[in-house]
């Protein structure tokens, strides 16, 4: 036994030294983090990694295949003329949005992952306080300031990348949610081409004169936690906009409120007893996905999505549900508040829009050419080459944007009636802690429990989030 | 383990184990065969100790650290963790979520390697030995397929089998609609999982089985034996042993099997969230790092302890 104890002793001490190196060396890696932005700065090799949530032939397929046809062989060449000799590699992913979030910040923590990585906006306040993304222009340096293209980014795009009114990327572009509809299957159920509800009954009345079509399913409003933000993003917050209240106003979170509860409520009514949606499909893995294609293939009578589902889902050009006859068939309306007037700002119309955007690495080698090529990226050329290469989308420049969507009625359609009504997100760290418990809440409700009961688990939950100092609204 | 020397041991001339004094040369009575000496001993085990430490040792502390901090994987908490104590212990043991997860992890464990892998591993071995060559060998291979296939792929084929609206099995059994993965969770989980991991049951029983004398299953059939009793009086005793070795093995692996994770995602609302898929769910999805390290340890010490009372079993018997 005298032995063991002394091996045991041994090993114990040694442990004990590699965790302190480890800690030791997890603050080094925090300090250098956004250190010398001229690092390299002259050197004539350069390797650059992109990062993003794409894949040629799957996922958001059109910006994957822009990076590798456009974007690495243009910037390879105007750099060779420098002669800088660069090569840049694509870290494509296609991915959930959770997973993905998952990866990149295991990457940033253990000070790896790519030069360039694409990060959702609402990521930027917690990633930010954990120290994985640093301010542009302690990354990059001067160079940031004097970019001669924030000019042309509206202030409440930059604001989706933007925590402690610092930069800490350049946003991608923005987004508005709708209802898209089948006009197909809305022409058999008696209900006109250019259907605009104009309150959430409107909705539901629709849904069931849908309901009377074999084997559709009239409307799904995401729910659940299998869809991730898109629940809370494309279900949940579009909806309680509508009841007037935002789910953080004044610095406080919003609770079990009235307007929380009367969403509830709806969701209660559309998976509910007329089975107006199919609550099962809340609960798949790959529910989101199934949607799609279900929306796609005329199964599906309504879906509140952003302008992602036009581009990138149902484009008949390149999407992962095509969808031929995108053109004529499928019909947009703007999403309706609660009853006329009684949305956010008074509003008749609500919705909801986010952004994604590119950060730099705070611990790549060659900050000044990853801002380069960040830069080229949000170019108007760049924007230029991707829109003739995928179709229309809302880019951050209005320079770019003015031209590029006058083709796409849908695209417009989103700038012009519903950028000026939409609301954002709050740009905070637990925000997305947040969102998980409202998706919790509808998946409950979803499930059959009584909306009530679901938003007073959420509130619960809510403070075992925010703490209960005080700072939920009930 | 006892003619290791300690390393720790400063003492050269010790010879701490000398019971008969001076009457053989001191590295004999150390039991040191090799005639190394202590140093050059402890040079050899060192690499190996070292490689334990850092591998296995390090990261049960570090572990045991973590999980006493609220370290998250973004935010404040990732670039400052707290200490908090015993939080995250009271807080797992408190949480309906968490006892919800280790009660479909046992009931997991069960049916699914207990019951359904012995038991079909064990009757898949005690047909195919009457089989002729060839059709036992195409068994096995049909089996040993479903372990051996990547849990990806089978997953997708797992998938693609109890999809509800294009799948396999609605459409051999004319359910059209059914969807097994939400309206039979657990079930469907279970079924993978033996359907999986079976071919082990099968291969450890079949050399368990040839390992039974056949003088004794001849005897058995002189005196008129029928199958349950040759199995009671004649298998069983022989193959006690195995039995054991297979339960221990397989109780284990499926406690921390995560393949599930890729048909359900611990869903329909945390229905299938067996252990492995709950901290993954915790640590990394919800982003709780220190949380799920502290739940990571209370399942190693339950694998430690479920070890144990296989281990003192195993030693009950052959003493």
């Amino acid at each position: 036994m005298r032995i063991n104890t002394g091996l045991g002793g041994t090993a114990g001490l040694l442990a004990a030294a590699l965790v302190l190196a480890a800690c030791g060396s997890d603050d080094d890696g925090g300090g250098t983090a956004g250190g010398d932005p001229l690092q390299n700065a002259d050197a004539t090799e350069v390797t650059l990694t992109i990062t993003d949530n794409s894949i040629v032939g799957g996922k958001n397929s059109e910006g994957a295949t822009w990076i590798t046809d456009y974007v690495i062989p243009e910037f390879i060449a105007m750099q060779e003329e420098k002669g800088v000799d660069v090569t840049i590699e694509f870290e494509e992913n296609g991915v959930d949005d959770e997973d993905y979030k998952t990866k990149i910040a295991l990457d940033l923590q253990s000070g790896a992952g790519g030069d360039i990585i694409s990060i959702d906006g609402i990521w930027t306040g917690e990633f930010a306080e954990a120290g994985y993304i640093a301010p542009l222009s302690d990354v990059a340096g001067d160079a940031v300031e004097e970019w001669d293209g924030w000019d042309q980014i509206p202030e409440a795009v930059q604001q989706s990348m933007t925590f402690d009114d610092q930069a800490y990327g350049i946003p991608v572009g923005t987004d508005g949610r709708v209802i898209y509809f089948n006009k197909e299957l809305f022409a058999q159920a008696g209900l006109p081409e250019d259907w605009q509800p104009t309150s959430w009954d409107e909705i539901l009345e629709a849904a069931r004169a849908l309901k009377q079509i074999e084997g559709v399913t009239p409307l799904q409003i995401n729910a659940g936690v299998p869809m991730g933000e898109a629940t809370t993003m494309q279900g949940f917050l579009p909806l309680l906009v509508g009841t007037g209240e935002e789910i953080w106003a004044d610095d406080t979170w919003t609770g079990a409120t009235e307007g929380v509860t009367q969403v509830l409520d709806f969701y209660a009514q559309v998976y509910g007893e007329e089975q107006l949606g199919d609550p099962l499909l809340q609960q798949e893995a790959q529910g989101r996905d199934t949607s799609f294609q279900l929306f796609a293939s005329g199964q599906l009578g309504m879906l509140i999505e952003g302008d992602y589902l036009w581009r990138s889902v149902i484009n008949p050009d390149g999407g992962i549900a095509p969808m031929t006859n995108r053109d004529q068939v499928v019909g947009w309306a703007k999403i309706p508040a609660r009853e006329p007037g009684a949305g956010i700002n008074g509003q008749d119309f609500v919705s909801m829009s986010g952004g994604t955007g590119r950060v730099i690495n705070p611990n790549t080698e060659f900050p000044q050419q990853a801002w380069e090529l960040l830069t080229f990226m949000n170019s108007p050329e760049a924007f230029e080459a991707l829109i003739a290469g995928g179709g229309a989308r809302i880019t951050p420049r209005d320079d770019v944007n003015a031209q590029a969507l006058a083709g796409d009625p849908l695209m417009s359609f989103i700038a012009e009636e519903v950028l000026p009504i939409t609301a954002y997100r709050p740009a905070l760290a637990i925000y997305p802690q947040v969102s998980v418990a409202l998706q919790n809440a509808t998946a409950a409700v979803a499930a059959g429990t009584p909306p009530e009961e679901a938003a007073d688990a959420y509130q619960s939950e809510l403070e075992g989030i925010v703490g209960d100092d005080g700072s939920i609204a009930d | 383990m006892t003619t290791v020397p300690s390393p720790t041991d400063v003492d050269p001339a010790g010879a701490p184990s000398a019971p008969e004094g001076g009457a053989r040369r001191a590295h004999v009575d150390d039991g040191d065969a090799a005639g190394l000496g202590r140093w050059r001993a402890t040079g050899f085990v060192a690499p190996a100790m070292l490689v334990i430490a850092i591998f296995l040792v390090f990261p049960a502390v570090w572990t045991l650290y973590l999980g006493l901090t609220n370290w998250r994987l973004t935010g404040l908490a990732a670039a400052e963790p707290e200490f908090v104590g015993t939080e995250n212990y009271t807080d797992a043991l408190s949480d309906p979520a968490f006892r919800n997860s280790l009660m479909l992890t046992l009931v997991f464990v069960f049916f699914s390697a207990i019951i359904g892998q012995s038991v079909l591993g064990f009757a898949l071995a005690w047909t195919a030995r009457r089989l002729r060559p060839a059709v036992r060998s195409v068994l096995e291979t049909v089996v040993l397929l479903a372990w051996i296939i990547p849990a990806s792929v089978v997953a997708f084929l797992w998938l693609a089998l109890l999809d509800r609206r294009e799948g396999t099995l609605n459409a051999l059994l004319g359910t059209d609609g059914t969807a097994w993965l939400l309206e039979y969770p657990m079930q469907s989980i279970i079924v993978f999982n033996i359907w999986n991991g079976t071919a082990f049951s099968m291969l450890l029983f079949s050399s368990a089985l040839a390992s039974v004398p056949p003088s004794q299953f001849e005897t058995a059939r002189m005196a008129g034996a029928g199958t349950f009793a040759t199995l009671r009086d004649v298998v069983l005793p022989n193959i006690r042993g195995h039995i054991l070795t297979n339960t221990l093995l397989i109780t284990l692996w499926t406690f921390n099997v995560f393949a599930p994770y890729l048909i359900t995602a611990g869903g329909p609302q945390g229905r299938t969230e067996i252990l492995g898929v709950y901290i993954y769910r915790v640590a990394l999805r919800d982003g709780s790092l220190g949380q799920g390290a502290a739940l990571s340890l209370i399942m190693i010490i339950i694998n430690l302890i479920v070890a144990s009372v296989y281990l003192r079993l195993l030693r009950e018997r052959r003493s």
